[in-house]
């Protein structure tokens, strides 16, 4: 059908109604945001809390984040559910490393956040953040699994809303 | 008190007696000197007692390594406390026990006992450029944050 957007008036409602302009990397964003594959990772007692989220009562599939891979080459997130020891820090760095861009770091809990109670410890990492990028920190000993979701929940309004995450800072 | 260790205990009496100390109750502990440790040990093993539980180490005025047996036919259990001169030296029980193997890498990483004979003696919790030995009371945990 040939149609002239000029002549009629409800056409051209329709065509606002349903034709959304953007950039193909906002578009791309916009999906990624909507359904992250976390890497099947946990360093401590906050991956248990992670499991539960996944689980049937929880379901962390009902916001799209459910694909959880077991190689770091498939998955574009990394939780950091625990604590980080020396000995497996260049391991966890090294996990990071083979994940393919675009990535996001979340750091699940008080010893990913800072090293919790086992801060001033001889053999714990001060936080996720001295040796990977944390886009979201999520704070709890360990965090229920609605502190998880709430934390991917930020994670994609801060990859949707680049920008106003910028101003924040 | 049963009888394993009560068998063991007067063969060790009248073989060491003047070398080895006996604390008899409920978790019986022989104390005694690395010159006739491998000995007690391969009595332990000839008397009965068939599972290594554990393996740690104790420091009071000097350090001493910490063993305990159990028999896993009459579940009684013994300790054995061995004390360390200054080389912090002791052979080591890989070759008989296999579970040893971990347990005295342990050991070695917390408190910096060398188990001699050990095929691997290398760190296992801590990281390989590690200094120090972080269960040791002279160790100073450094503030990182």
């Amino acid at each position: 059908m040939e149609v002239n957007p000029g002549e009629s008036k409800t056409v051209e409602q329709q065509i606002e109604k349903n034709i959304i302009l953007t950039k193909l990397d906002d578009l791309l964003n916009y999906s990624r945001a909507h359904s992250f594959w976390p890497l099947t990772f946990g360093l401590a007692c906050c991956a248990l809390e992670m499991m539960a989220a996944g689980g049937a009562r929880y379901d962390i599939s009902r916001f799209g984040y459910e694909v959880f891979r077991a190689s770091p080459r498939q998955a574009d997130l990394m939780i950091v559910a625990g604590t980080i020891t020396d000995k497996m820090a260049p391991v966890v760095k090294r996990i990071y490393e083979q994940m393919p861009e675009p990535k996001w770091v979340v750091a699940m809990g008080n010893c990913a956040i800072s090293g919790g109670p086992f801060a001033d410890s001889y053999n714990v990492v001060p936080g996720a953040d001295t040796l990977l990028p944390v886009d979201v920190f999520i704070p709890g000993c360990p965090p229920r699994p609605e502190a998880l979701f709430h934390g991917l929940l930020t994670l994609k309004e801060k990859i949707i809303h680049p920008k106003v995450v910028n101003k924040v800072e | 008190m049963s009888s394993l260790s009560e068998n063991l205990f007067s063969a060790l009496k009248g073989e060491y007696p003047e070398k080895i100390e006996i604390i008899e109750n409920s978790n019986s502990v022989i104390v005694l000197d690395t010159v006739i440790f491998a000995d007690v040990i391969n009595k332990v093993k000839e008397y009965g007692f068939d599972f290594l539980v554990d393996i740690t180490a104790l420091e009071e005025e000097r350090l001493s390594c910490v063993y305990h047996f159990l028999s896993l036919a009459d579940h009684e259990m013994i300790g054995i406390k061995a004390r360390l001169d200054d080389k912090l030296e002791i052979p080591s029980l890989s070759r008989e026990w296999l579970s040893a193997n971990v347990q005295e890498r342990e050991v070695f990483d917390m408190f910096g006992i060398k188990f001699t004979g050990h095929p691997d003696l290398k760190r296992i919790l801590c990281s390989e450029n590690f200094i120090g030995h972080p269960l040791r009371k002279n160790y100073i945990v450094t503030s990182r944050r």
